[in-house]
């Protein structure tokens, strides 16, 4: 079952027929989504009616083209501000755990390790109700005993940040990590030998060495809080990201514009891809 | 960087320097002088301290006991980014995601040197290294000997007053190594800084050294040129350790002035020198005698004038050109001793079975006092 | 270097984050949802502890119906992306080199990187009544009039294998590309077929990834609510689904917290009872 070890050519056939269907079911449905974006008809579906840019461009109802849609140029807006708070929140953290664990020994280092994962294994939607709730506890707490209104820990977007925030470090922790791990500390010893202070060592040797694992990080999570659906519907108030917007919009009934944007999203979401893969190709020759 | 106020023949004098951990201790009340200049080596076997040393000397460990001073200023207390001395990491610890010449700037930038100045420094040091167009490169489009350089070169570019070297030829190839042994000693004699190289390898220490220092369980057993380490071992370790040897355990039965008889534990009856105390009569020693000191002959009366003669069969011959050696056995006890075969062509046609006469003189034998619960060095393998 | 006091100031300032981010998003807001979910509400503003939400579960055939539904279709869709994917992976880790292999698993991880929101509404362009397989199906001639093929428990499936799929190939494909061809010939070499050679040597070498894999895809077919809603409609019965109703729609959040713990338990037996089998721990499955 490795090239070494002669197959028979039907075996060969049929194993690479069933990679190829995996890959048409892999590439179908997003296909399907980019090309009815051009359909010059009000449903995206069949038939076929003709190539359009309208539903990108058009500035009038009933064919609103993604950049003159107010409600999802919004949503792009509150979704960006979100991955850009999450991603900045998340790789510091990430950061700083990176070197806590992998530098640091204390006591119960393990319990707390095995803390950060946790997030990993708890469902979003269940994240999002548990921030919520003790999020709620907090604010009317506070209330009754000093009389301050915390306004902010409402649902909305400082607790979408946060709930995004929640399980996106536990990533950026295992990310940086992997790479501080492979980290030889006696180049931070050799830039301390030849006259640096131990804070411009870090900052000098071990943060560039990081890189490539802070892009990939950094990427990840930007993505990730883009897309995030489960945990933000518990925690958004009248602030929605895109992807509660659209999911709105896809249960009032689709037009060919959330094609659009979905087409849109696919090509920002493969440029970064790309990057990422191209980060991680260079740390890789090393 | 030192100011000089107080000149001083040595560049590093450490007294009585002690590191513990926990209940072990790695260096033991250790003084040394290394004078200006000098290229010093610490050898031992792995464990045995010279790690923990050169880790004190560079500032990463602080000593439990005792004072570092370079050109007599102390250095206790001092951190390793402030001190006068740079090193050469065992696996070079060049940055990799740094250039050549951003590597050697490294250091200057951190001191502060204006801009200009830093890419003359870095280029003339390029120059006399021989690599004078390795700036722009990057440090994995590097040969093993040129990261050697490379990384010697950062060090020496801050004109530090001793460097140090943490067994730097160790991931190198055999061939390589030999070569950067050479270019290692032409590069201390060209610079002039004082040199202090730690190795477990004694080819590496007598071939470059003016001085070396034996470690051994965090003390040092000798501290001499390398003929004096080779010819004229103080202790039993250095005797084992420092190049290959044959080796009798045994008893004294008789001695006289320095001369001492021992009978050994497989039965033979040997003369050797006696070397410090403790080669009394009934006392348990340890003899060395290396291969290359014994004389070979197909007649016994050729060796007539050795105080030491054994008459035995070849077992085996162990040919490499140059370093060949024949493993001889003594057919009355079965005892093994290593001789080196010479290359005189008077052996040539030498194979296992034949008989043999061996021998060799008084001085060439050294007797030890064994001492309980210490190790020795290697035999001959 | 010894642990001086500036450097304990340190470590607790690098601390810091690592235990406001744990406590603060993650420990106790698990706690008061505990607490919540035990409290019932006996008058307005007056409560109780009592377990009356938990009785409300288990007397309430919906809800447990419902629960022991999601349950059964997430360890179907472990199993089926795990059935899948082992080809897929074995022949990408395997059987190819050099730049087909890196295109073929950047191929894979091409769904990751578009949002699950964009692959469901795929999936529902093409199924459903007025879609592209029942137009396609009306073109061809087989059948007479358009079908419906949404709102089925299938369709549901055929979602949650395809958002699952990256997190099943992605440990497989690492697991298996460091298996060493060698063992493999070795087991040939010794008297092997394809069947005990993949039997003996390659899945007890790929266990780790199984494990890792079939935990995510678990876990994320457990707690999702967007694939359910969208291909599975009303009907769905998606236990995330009566989460969202009990704290949204009905404001109940003492009900809605008690369901929310009951999923984490499950979630976390599933994840625990795969981690024994496999006698595995969460910093190798995760780390």
């Amino acid at each position: 079952m490795i090239s070494s070890i002669p197959q028979s050519r039907t075996f060969r056939g049929i194993y690479a027929a069933y990679v190829s269907l995996f890959f048409i079911y892999l590439v179908v449905p997003l296909v399907v989504v980019a090309v009815f974006a051009f359909n010059d008809s009000l449903f995206p579906s069949l038939p076929w009616k003709g190539f359009t840019l309208d539903w990108f461009f058009n500035d009038t109802e009933p064919r609103l083209g993604v950049f003159h849609d107010r409600g999802i140029l919004k949503g792009v807006g509150v979704s960006l501000f979100v991955a850009f708070w999450v991603t900045v929140l998340s790789l510091f953290v990430g950061t700083c755990n990176a070197f806590l664990f992998e530098r640091n020994s204390f006591p119960f280092k393990n319990v707390l390790y095995v803390m950060a994962l946790l997030p990993l294994v708890i469902p979003g939607i269940i994240l999002g109700i548990s921030i919520l709730v003790f999020s709620n506890s907090l604010v009317n707490g506070v209330e009754d005993l000093l009389g301050w209104e915390l306004e902010f820990l409402r649902p909305g977007l400082v607790l979408v940040i946060l709930g995004q925030f929640s399980f996106i470090t536990t990533i950026s922790t295992l990310v940086i990590s992997a790479r501080l791990r492979k980290f030889d500390l006696s180049l931070e010893e050799a830039a301390l030998n030849l006259g640096a202070s131990k804070m411009t060592a870090v900052w000098t040797i071990t943060i560039p060495y990081l890189k490539p694992a802070l892009v990939g990080a950094g990427i990840v999570a930007f993505l990730m809080s883009f897309e995030n659906f489960n945990t933000t519907l518990m925690l958004v108030a009248s602030d929605s990201p895109l992807t509660i917007t659209m999911f709105d919009r896809l249960r009032e009934g689709s037009t060919p514009a959330l094609n659009a944007i979905s087409l849109l999203l696919m090509i920002v979401s493969a440029i970064l891809a790309f990057i990422s893969i191209l980060v991680q190709r260079e740390k890789g020759v090393k | 960087m030192a100011n000089g106020a107080d000149v001083s023949e040595f560049d590093l004098e450490c007294s009585n320097l002690t590191k513990r951990f926990g209940g072990f201790t790695a260096v033991n009340n250790i003084s040394f002088n290394i004078p200006n200049g000098s290229f010093f080596s610490i050898l031992g076997p792995s464990g045995c301290g010279k790690t923990t040393l050169l880790r004190m000397l560079a500032g990463f460990l602080e000593p439990d006991e005792g004072d570092i001073r370079i050109k007599n200023r102390s250095m206790l207390g001092v951190p390793p980014n402030k001190r006068p001395v740079n090193m050469v990491f065992q696996h070079l610890a060049l940055f990799p995601m740094m250039t050549v010449a951003e590597n050697i700037a490294y250091g200057l930038k951190r001191q502060g040197v204006p801009k200009a100045e830093i890419a003359v420094k870095v280029q003339s040091a390029l120059d006399r290294i021989n690599l004078p167009d390795a700036g722009p490169k990057r440090v994995d489009q590097l040969s093993g000997g040129q990261k050697q350089r490379i990384a010697i070169a950062r060090c020496l570019v801050l004109d530090p007053d001793v460097l140090l070297l943490d067994e730097p030829l160790g991931a190198l190839d055999l061939k390589l190594r030999e070569h950067m042994k050479v270019e290692l000693k032409q590069l201390q004699s060209q610079f002039g800084t004082t040199f202090v190289y730690i190795t477990h390898d004694q080819s590496e220490a007598l071939v470059m050294s003016d001085q070396v220092a034996v470690m051994n369980n965090g003390v040092f057993e000798q501290v001499g040129d390398p003929q004096d380490l080779y010819y004229n071992p103080k202790t039993a370790f250095v005797a084992g350790f420092v190049g290959d040897t044959n080796r009798w355990k045994g008893v004294v039965k008789a001695t006289s002035g320095s001369e001492v008889q021992v009978a050994t534990d497989d039965g033979l009856t040997l003369t050797a020198t006696g070397i410090g105390q403790g080669c009394k009569t009934g006392d348990a020693v340890d003899i060395f005698v290396r291969p290359e000191s014994v004389a070979l002959s197909r007649s016994a009366d050729a060796l007539s004038g050795m105080e030491n003669r054994l008459a035995g069969q070849v077992k085996n011959v162990l040919f490499n050109g140059a370093n060949s050696r024949i493993l001889v056995q003594d057919p009355t006890n079965g005892g093994e001793i290593m001789v080196t075969l010479p290359q005189t062509g008077e052996f040539n046609d030498l194979r296992a079975g034949q008989d043999l006469h061996l021998g060799w003189k008084l001085s060439q034998a050294k007797c030890f006092a064994q001492e309980a619960g210490k190790a020795s060095g290697a035999e001959v393998a | 270097m010894k642990l001086g006091n500036s450097s304990k100031l340190g470590l607790l300032l690098l601390m810091a984050p690592l235990l406001i981010w744990l406590f603060a998003l993650i420990l106790l807001p698990h706690v008061d949802m505990f607490f919540l979910s035990i409290r019932e509400k006996v008058a307005p503003r007056v409560y109780q502890t009592s377990m009356a939400n938990y009785m409300e579960f288990f007397n309430e055939p919906l809800y447990w119906n419902t629960f022991a539904r999601t349950a059964v279709m997430s360890i179907l869709t472990t199993a089926i992306t795990l059935l899948i994917a082992f080809p897929i992976s074995y022949y990408i880790a395997k059987m190819l080199k050099g730049r087909m292999k890196a295109f073929l698993f950047v191929l894979c991880l091409l769904p990751f990187w578009v949002s699950e929101l964009v692959r469901t509404f795929g999936w529902m362009i093409l199924l459903r009544e007025t879609g592209i397989v029942s137009s396609t199906l009306q073109w061809m001639g087989v059948v007479d009039g358009p079908i419906e093929f949404l709102y089925t428990d299938a369709t549901i499936l055929v979602g949650l294998v395809y958002s699952s799929m990256l997190f099943m190939v992605v440990p497989l494909v690492s697991t298996l590309e460091s298996l060493d061809d060698s063992y493999i010939e070795a087991g040939y070499d010794l008297g092997g077929n394809g069947f005990t050679v993949l039997r003996e040597v390659v899945i007890p070498h790929a266990m780790p990834g199984i494990v890792s894999g079939c935990i995510v895809v678990f876990m994320l077919s457990l707690g999702n609510y967007l694939t359910p809603v969208l291909l599975g409609g009303k009907d769905s019965l998606w236990f995330t689904e009566q989460i969202y109703a009990q704290f949204i729609t009905r404001f109940n959040w003492e009900q809605g917290a008690a369901f929310g713990f009951l999923l984490l338990i499950l979630s976390s037996l599933i994840v625990w009872a795969g981690l024994k089998l496999s006698r595995q721990t969460l910093s190798e499955t995760m780390g």
